[in-house]
């Protein structure tokens, strides 16, 4: 055997975001292994926001020094670790993008206060529920500092996700996202058995799409011989009619990504999930994932499939259309507020599925809003509202913990003027009310789409968001219109971790909505997806 | 001879007057000081919460009340300019700057703007006096300054902006500000539902206007009033009559046109100093202003201009009839506001020669309705908030001013001769007769009923026998809240000056473009006679039914089917409900049976979930993993299949 082994060139300058998230990650597993119980919870938060600082400003400097390699709309990167990985405008864009909103949702997983100075994770996971072990761990005041290493190799995964050059890449990380997100979603303090049984149905399905997934990959290697996103382009683009081997590919990948964004029919889990998981998971997962999962959408249909657009565009457009109207009309009937959050999240990515089918690269000029620009955008203003939004829902509480039910915020806007006003005003923004950051991302998304010619799909998003003004309405007519009940919930007061993650995004959706120039400029700059 | 419609349907297009403004300078300079005062008292209102409450009617009084100071200063320097250097621009900043695609959020101050701003801070000031009277004893009335002043702001940047898309802010802003004053009495649970459903309504149109901006966005890369008009005469015509189409749909959101005309008579829950704002002198008539405003689209496609037409007509007996069975008198005032907006229209579409008139008709509509608004609000003051017009009766004695000053209105809203409504609406009914026999009958036709219904109201509520209920006491309001009334009863009187020498026509020239030369079958003044006489006759009829016998106390129930059609708003909710809510609901009912229960049938209640604590909670969720695995793997298989079968058949 002559054979050499060739070391792999690994430019680490450019994937230093990746390599501190997940030496973050470790590091907090060595401090639940040696730290003291009590020293634990400061630790692993300051390790966590440490590492989530320090990895947005290595996602700045990489951003900063992006090479601009040109192309019909300009692209900046280069493909890195041999090709595994591309360092590419979204890619950046999409890493700090899901930084900010970690960095945000770390504060509410911190957040203590709300049960009585413990974190809201179960003390105990594995002990029953009702048991006495579990009795024992809350006496104790026992918790589980866990989630947040967890939370950081979630965040790894999400960033290497969209950034994958490579499909077998983009399934480590798809399942380095996932794994970790099944065991938070199951932590919960209270509502054990509704948690821990949302978990499962997430872990089943996810592993049941995860297949879906692999299995896609299995037939578009069959098909072009690599897993090389570039290299599927040029056999994509080389031949001239899809064969079945191509075609039963893109559709089964197509599954297992649309799974991930929670687009109908493959939203099932969305409402269970959400409703049981923590909520300060649910904020998380309803913000980052889907932006992980909605870059990863990109790249590879962008990227990957982009020579055969006219024959996934029908799927795509049936789900975006099936997606828009299954989201916004059956969250007309939700009576709890979690759940209502979930099908809005849902009617949210179909809009989002609008502006991606648009494929629009711009005008003749180059310069201009390009599908993939206003998707980045609408990412952006929808993970702001949405943390802001959940972190909301954490507040509202009686003595079993938070009250989601519809009728129960009814006289909110009496008892607690502002934060009801805050949370009209996310709901204002979903809605897509102008001078809201929800406006701003839907008209740059449908604008982007219009001029792409799916005028048809835009017609029918236009009608959709107009159904969902109507349930968000109806939120905050309870809140404002209605009288409380007897058996109000009271409003927790917060510390100041969950205030500021709602001053943040009450921030953020104010800025994006007035003031949108500088983040769509920066959405505009990311260029093109590097192949 | 006039024929039925006018056969120029296809024919004849073209013409539309490209928006050229110049830079604000000078005097001009201060021009955004008009948005910004009330934006600041809003501000501090709805900062200061409940601190303001001793002093927060005079801020937002005086915000309004220099607003429009400023706005008379502009309107004077406007005036002093020639004619080519009356569009006045001024940049503020630029909102959305995406490669070649900019929106600026900057003003245009032109003569249409400019007797816009004139109203809103004009009007809206006396009803801001008047309200301090109305809400005295309201304990959130700093709040309901709050919201006036953040009305007034939204619709001075509906009508000043440059760009559509600004526009479409003001636009959202006034549904926003509607909204929440509509619900101010929230604890009236009809306000809350009458407020939601202004919303949703509103929303109908706004995708009307959203897609027509997205169209301009498309065809000329830009949304500003420049570049549209200077695009238009290029437009393809498909392209023109979508956005001229799009534009009404907008409009009659917004104006409450038929067919999205039922939230109107709702939104009458709210304060009557807010129904006299926004739903009679300004908001409501924004899709006026927006058709106006977009003459040069309207001037490329004429089916878009006849499909205006018809709507102002339709709107306009519809608005007439519902205003003649009304017994609320607010409700009443509220057919009558649809009715003269759809006037309105109806000059709008019918182009350059129709603008200045609906403009005018607007004017003295803002005036003279607003004015009988307050004065309803001034006599169910006296009537302890009753608004039954059959609890009224023989108020002309006890609440004198009230009483003229809402005479003043009434002559001239049904156009009597000298008073401002006359001027106004006989300018239309003539430029409909010039345009075709059935806009001309009809509009004839709408101002005998409307003699018709404000006579009702002005016998019932002041002259007919007193139906008083027991322990009322009416008694004249007091002077904050008269002397709006004298105001406006005064400029109702003599509002036709407007169009002394054809002022107001020359005045608008620079926006709409030439009056152009109308042929009428008849002169003018044997139609002024004709159109007196049907007023005549329709007070006449409206006397011997009303003005003799007894009234009842309460509405009779055996009335014509007629009646009770115009009762039950000529059944526009109940179209609604049929032709909209049911299948939607049906719809969603089957989706949420479909998310629920896919395909193995399980049945969970949802609501055995809802308020239990976390123990009891065994089996919480509705789905089964396996059903929903299943789903999935059905459309992993449709998607599949779709695919192979889309692109290999």
């Amino acid at each position: 055997m002559t054979g050499e082994f060739d070391v792999p060139k690994v430019e680490y300058a450019l994937v230093l975001p990746l390599l501190v998230v997940f030496g973050g990650a470790l590091v907090g597993v060595v401090i639940e292994a040696f730290a003291s119980r009590a020293w634990r919870y400061t630790a692993q938060v300051g390790v966590t926001v440490t590492t989530l600082v320090a990895a947005l400003v290595s996602t700045v400097l990489v951003g900063v020094g992006l090479d601009s390699i040109g192309g019909d709309v300009p692209a900046r990167g280069e493909l890195v670790v041999e090709g595994a990985i591309v360092v590419d405008g979204p890619s950046v864009f999409l890493w700090g993008l899901l930084l900010v909103l970690s960095l945000i949702s770390a504060l509410l997983f911190a957040e203590r206060r709300l049960e009585g100075g413990l974190t809201s994770f179960a003390g105990q996971a594995a002990a029953l529920p009702g048991t006495d072990a579990e009795r024992v761990a809350s006496t104790e005041r026992i918790e589980h500092t866990e989630v947040f290493p967890l939370m950081l190799f979630a965040v790894g995964g999400m960033m290497v996700f969209p950034a994958a050059g490579d499909l077998l890449i983009m399934f480590v990380a798809l399942e380095v996202l996932s794994l970790p997100l099944y065991l938070l979603c199951g932590l919960a303090r209270r509502r054990r058995l509704l948690s821990q049984e949302a978990a499962m149905k997430y872990f089943l399905l996810g592993a049941f799409s995860s297949a879906f997934f692999l299995y896609g990959i299995a037939l578009v290697y069959g098909y072009a011989g690599s897993f090389d996103l570039t290299a599927i382009d040029q056999a994509v683009s080389a031949s001239t009619a899809g064969t079945p081997l191509l075609l039963a590919g893109i559709a089964l990948i197509a599954v297992g990504l649309l799974f991930k964004i929670g687009a109908a029919p493959f939203h099932a889990w969305t409402p269970d999930v959400y409703q049981g998981a923590p909520t300060a998971v649910t904020g998380f997962m309803a913000a980052c994932t889907k932006i992980a999962a909605f870059g990863a959408l990109l790249r590879v249909f962008y990227v990957g499939f982009g020579g055969a657009s006219w024959d996934w565009r029908p799927l795509i457009w049936v789900v975006a259309i099936l997606t828009m109207v299954v989201g916004s009309l059956v969250a007309i009937t939700q009576s709890d507020i979690k759940r209502m959050l979930a099908y809005s999240s849902i009617a949210h990515a179909g809009f989002v599925l609008v502006g991606f089918v648009g494929l629009y690269s711009g005008n003749a000029t180059g310069a201009g809003i390009t599908s993939l620009s206003s998707v980045l955008f609408y990412l952006t203003t929808y993970g702001f509202s949405t943390l802001g939004a959940f972190a909301v829902v954490t507040l509202v509480r009686d003595a079993g913990g938070e009250t989601t039910h519809l009728s129960r915020w009814a006289g909110l806007g009496r008892s607690s003027p502002v934060l009801a006003g805050a949370f009209a005003f996310f709901l204002l923004a979903f809605a897509g009310i102008p001078l809201t950051s929800g406006f701003m991302g839907k008209w740059m998304v449908f604008a982007a789409a219009w001029a792409g010619g799916a005028w048809v799909l835009v017609v029918i998003a236009v009608l959709t968001s107009l159904v969902a003004a109507f349930f968000y309405v109806r939120v905050i007519v309870v809140m404002f219109f209605s009288d409380p009940g007897v058996d109000a919930p009271a409003v927790a007061v917060p510390s100041a971790l969950t205030a500021a993650v709602i001053a943040v995004a009450v921030a953020a959706t104010v800025l994006l909505g007035v003031v949108p120039g500088p983040v769509l400029d920066l959405a505009q700059q990311a260029g093109a997806f590097v192949r | 001879m006039t024929p039925l419609i006018s056969p120029w349907l296809p024919a004849e297009a073209g013409g539309g007057v490209p928006v050229l403004p110049v830079e604000a300078a000078g005097t001009f300079w201060w021009l955004w000081l008009i948005i910004a005062l009330p934006a600041l008292g809003a501000t501090l209102l709805l900062l200061g919460g409940r601190l303001t409450n001793p002093w927060g009617h005079l801020l937002g009084t005086a915000m309004s009340a220099g607003s429009f100071g400023v706005a008379l200063v502009m309107f004077v320097a406007l005036l002093g300019r020639s004619e080519e250097e009356r569009q006045v621009r001024q940049q503020l900043w630029t909102w959305l700057d995406v490669g070649d695609y900019t929106v600026d959020m900057s003003l245009l101050f032109d003569p249409l703007s400019a007797v816009f701003v004139l109203l809103i801070t004009g009007v809206g000031t006396l009803i801001h006096i008047y309200s301090i009277g109305y809400m005295a004893h309201d304990e959130r009335r700093g709040r309901f300054f709050a919201y006036l002043n953040l009305f007034v702001v939204a619709m001075l940047v509906l009508v000043l902006a440059d760009d559509y898309l600004a526009v479409f802010l003001g636009w959202e802003g006034v549904g926003l500000a509607s909204y929440l004053l509509i619900g101010f009495w929230a604890h009236k649970q009809s306000a809350a539902v009458a407020a939601k459903k202004a919303f949703v309504v509103n929303r109908v149109g706004d995708v009307g206007m959203s897609l027509a901006v997205m169209t301009m966005v498309a065809t000329f890369s830009t949304s500003s009033f420049v570049g549209v008009s200077a695009g238009m005469p290029e437009a393809s015509s498909g392209t023109s009559t979508a956005l001229g189409l799009l534009l009404l749909l907008a409009a009659c959101g917004k104006s409450a046109q038929v067919p999205l005309q039922s939230w109107l008579l709702d939104a009458m829950e709210g304060p009557t100093p807010v129904s006299a704002l926004i739903h009679a002198a300004t908001m409501v008539t924004a899709g006026v202003y927006l058709i106006v405003r977009s003459n040069y689209v309207y001037a490329e496609t004429p089916v878009a201009q006849v499909a205006v037409m018809a709507v102002g007509l339709v709107t306009l007996l519809f608005g007439a009839v519902i205003g003649c069975a009304k017994d609320d008198i607010k409700k009443a005032l509220a057919g009558s506001t649809m009715s003269q907006i759809g006037y309105m229209t109806l000059a709008a579409g019918i182009g350059p020669a129709g603008y200045a008139f609906a403009i005018f008709h607007l004017l003295t509509h803002g005036f003279f309705k607003a004015n009988m608004f307050l004065g309803a609000g001034s006599v169910m003051h006296a009537m302890d908030d009753d608004v039954d017009m059959r609890h009224y009766g023989a108020l002309s004695r006890a609440m004198p001013i009230t009483f003229l000053t809402f005479a003043a209105g009434y002559l001239a809203i049904i156009g009597f001769p000298g008073f401002a409504g006359f001027w106004s609406k006989d300018k239309i009914i003539e430029a409909a007769f010039a345009e075709g026999w059935v806009f001309g009958v009809g509009a004839l036709l709408g101002a005998g009923v409307t003699a018709f219904y404000m006579t009702r109201v002005m016998l019932m509520t002041f002259i007919s026998k007193k139906r008083w209920r027991s322990g009322v006491h009416p008694h004249e309001s007091p002077s904050v809240m008269t002397v709006p009334l004298v105001v406006l009863g005064a400029l109702s009187a003599v509002g036709g000056v407007l169009l002394l020498g054809g002022w107001i026509t020359g005045w608008l020239e620079p926006v709409t473009g030439p009056e152009g030369e109308h042929e009428l079958f008849v002169s003018p003044f044997i139609l002024t006679s004709l159109v007196t006489l049907v007023v005549l006759a329709g007070v006449v009829v409206a006397w011997l039914v009303f003005g003799r016998g007894e009234l009842a106390g309460t509405a009779p129930q055996r009335v014509s089917w007629v009646t009770r059609a115009a009762r039950n708003d000529l059944y526009g909710d109940a179209f609604n409900e049929a032709v909209f809510m049911r299948p939607g609901q049906h719809l969603v009912r089957g989706l949420v049976y479909l998310d629920d229960t896919i395909i193995d049938g399980v049945v969970n209640g949802v609501a055995a979930l809802v308020g239990g604590s976390s123990g009891q909670v065994r089996r919480a969720q509705t789905g089964f993993v396996r059903s929903y695995a299943l789903t999935m793997l059905g459309g992993a298989l449709v998607a599949v299949l779709a695919t192979l079968a889309v692109t290999l058949a």
